[in-house]
């Protein structure tokens, strides 16, 4: 333009831009690869397998019951139920039922990941559209459930709690009245975060029509948990095939008919308070008894017949060094975890270790859909989506 | 329906083709040749009584010195866990896949999900899906040599990358 007369063009080609795999918003290790038109997604891409720890192959070198702390860090945000998950096909596979009482124990300790997992995704997703408080009240009560985990077997966050035939220890004395206090201020501070954005005009401006799975793309997808019942696809495995005496408890299954962002958030909410009415039930209608199944094939024997006995001594030394020995067989084992069906299928050949351990995690299969509904959006709605889907790149790459 | 009944209709209607079938706790399956996979699949998602619309799930297995297994005339498996939406029950097609030339025919266009489970299933035991529009890894770098999840690949075998990590980043993803 030195002459007054040639204009020089602005340059046209679309811009490509990495986003991830280490970025704030990503919360994970997700890489997301953009070509932009000004602001806009003109063609997406992602690329996962950088957390892939080699889980599978892992669990064929290790006896079953010692898979347990290891299933903890598929989902890291909720993650007694993945541990509680993995028992609960492996009891499927030996034909052993817990007793009442642990399956107590398990639905209140999942459903309590299940708190702390929503509460995250919704907290973190609310960071990324610029909304701090959100995040303080979510992560306090996140706190609390780490804090009641700690009183029930020692450990906060990977818990190792359950084990193949019960878990691994009865709640504490006053432990479960403890429970109902922080339950029913839970209750009350979902409620009261959810005034906070539900009708809050600057979130619905972000939100509302933002990375919309339609019910078509979450069919054909196989996707599960909130984002399908956020896109109408009210499918929950608690409901459909219940386990753990699910069927016991009133509870709704929440839906929506958007699918986008704010449906998913809201969708988010309304399962919090139902885990809340879950959990207060379970606890009202737990029952007696022991916590462990009586099978000396399955579960140790109590530490005063280890110390006193002989035939303790030697039980216990045989389920430690020699495992637990399912029959020759295959089981498809489906749980509703945060995300979705969490699906364990196990190979056996009748040895102490898994000849097969394949995991279904939801993430895979919700996260496969992820850059296609982020076209013709802007990065901003981008992050919004990434943030509501609630990608656990634990279990996404195992 | 219950699994059993459901693996009795399928076998009355594909006799012979039904390579073996398997119950165990309740739940069935059945093993085809990956040349009749794609029937059997279309022909159970659109039967009535059947209709196992979802596919929730697409794992490979490895059965290289399994145990008292002599009689089995092929390596891998490719085992799909099928579901019926309106019907609520599950079952699972195995599709039977030998050592030399392991190929399985995609189901990438019937399940938009299956296009990132078989680049897993390729990336992680070795089996290529043909018709698969992008059959690439997944888990594992491009550089990455075997398949991890094959028995026959030593668990703690550890490999390096020629590529400076700097230089990962500028690869292109594919667009989707």
């Amino acid at each position: 333009m030195s002459d007054g007369t040639t204009v020089r063009p602005i340059p046209s080609d679309l811009l490509t831009l990495n986003i991830g795999p280490a970025h704030p918003a990503t919360h994970g290790t997700l890489r997301l690869q953009v070509q932009l038109d000004g602001e806009t997604i003109v063609n997406s891409g992602c690329e996962i397998g950088y957390l892939h720890r080699g889980f599978e192959k892992q669990c064929e070198t290790v006896y079953y019951q010692f898979v347990i702390p290891y299933a903890e860090r598929l989902n890291y945000m909720g993650p007694v139920h993945n541990s509680n998950a993995w028992c609960h096909a492996c009891e499927q596979f030996l034909a052993v039922e817990p007793p009442p009482r642990a399956q107590a124990l398990r639905v209140i300790t999942s459903e309590m990941g299940r708190i702390i997992d929503h509460a995250v995704c919704i907290g973190t997703n609310l960071v990324d559209l610029g909304a701090l408080t959100n995040f303080w009240y979510m992560y306090n009560y996140r706190e609390k459930v780490y804090d009641l985990y700690e009183e029930l077997c020692g450990a906060r966050m990977m818990v190792n709690y359950p084990r193949i035939g019960g878990v691994s220890l009865d709640a504490p004395d006053g432990w479960l009245e403890k429970c109902v206090k922080i339950i029913d201020e839970m209750q009350e501070a979902v409620g009261e975060v959810r005034t906070l954005i539900e009708r809050n005009r600057i979130f619905m401006d972000r939100t509302v029509g933002a990375g919309v799975v339609t019910r078509e793309l979450a069919l054909s997808h196989s996707i599960t948990g909130p984002v399908a019942r956020a896109a109408g696809v009210a499918y929950d495995v608690r409901k459909a095939h219940p386990y753990w005496g699910y069927d016991k408890y009133t509870f709704e299954v929440p839906t929506a008919e958007g699918g986008d962002t704010y449906d998913r958030t809201i969708v988010r909410f309304h399962e919090m308070y139902e885990s809340c009415k879950i959990i207060k039930q379970a606890i009202a209608s737990i029952p007696g008894g022991p916590v462990m199944v009586d099978d000396h094939l399955v579960a140790l024997p109590e530490k005063d017949k280890v110390y006193n006995t002989m035939e303790g001594l030697i039980n216990h030394f045989k389920l430690i060094m020699h495992g637990i020995q399912p029959p020759r067989g295959e089981l498809y084992s489906a749980t509703e975890g945060g995300n979705g069906e969490l699906g364990y299928y196990i190979i056996s050949d009748g040895g102490p270790k898994p000849w097969r351990v394949r995991i279904r995690p939801p993430c895979f299969a919700n996260y496969s859909v992820f850059p296609k509904i982020i076209q013709g959006k802007m990065v901003s709605d981008a992050i919004a989506a990434l943030g509501s889907i609630n990608i656990i790149a634990g279990e996404l790459d195992r | 329906m219950i699994e059993r009944d459901i693996m009795a209709k399928v076998q009355a209607r594909f006799g012979a083709k039904v390579l073996a079938t398997y119950e165990f706790r309740g739940q069935c399956a059945v093993t085809v040749a990956p040349a009749d996979l794609r029937a059997v699949l279309c022909w159970m998602r659109d039967d009535a009584e059947i209709a196992t619309d979802w596919l929730m799930d697409v794992g490979g297995v490895d059965y290289l010195g399994y145990p008292d297994d002599d009689d089995r005339g092929w390596r891998y498996e490719v085992v799909y866990q099928l579901r019926s939406a309106s019907h609520g029950h599950r079952f699972r097609v195995k599709a039977a896949v030998g050592e030399a030339d392991p190929v399985v025919p995609s189901v990438w266009d019937l399940w938009a999900v299956a296009n990132w489970m078989e680049r897993e299933v390729w990336d992680l035991f070795g089996v290529r899906f043909s018709g698969h529009p992008n059959l690439r890894r997944i888990m594992c770098h491009d550089q990455f040599e075997g398949h991890a999840l094959r028995k026959d690949y030593p668990i703690n075998k550890r490999q390096k990358l020629s590529i400076p990590a700097e230089n990962l980043l500028c690869e292109k993803v594919e667009w989707a």
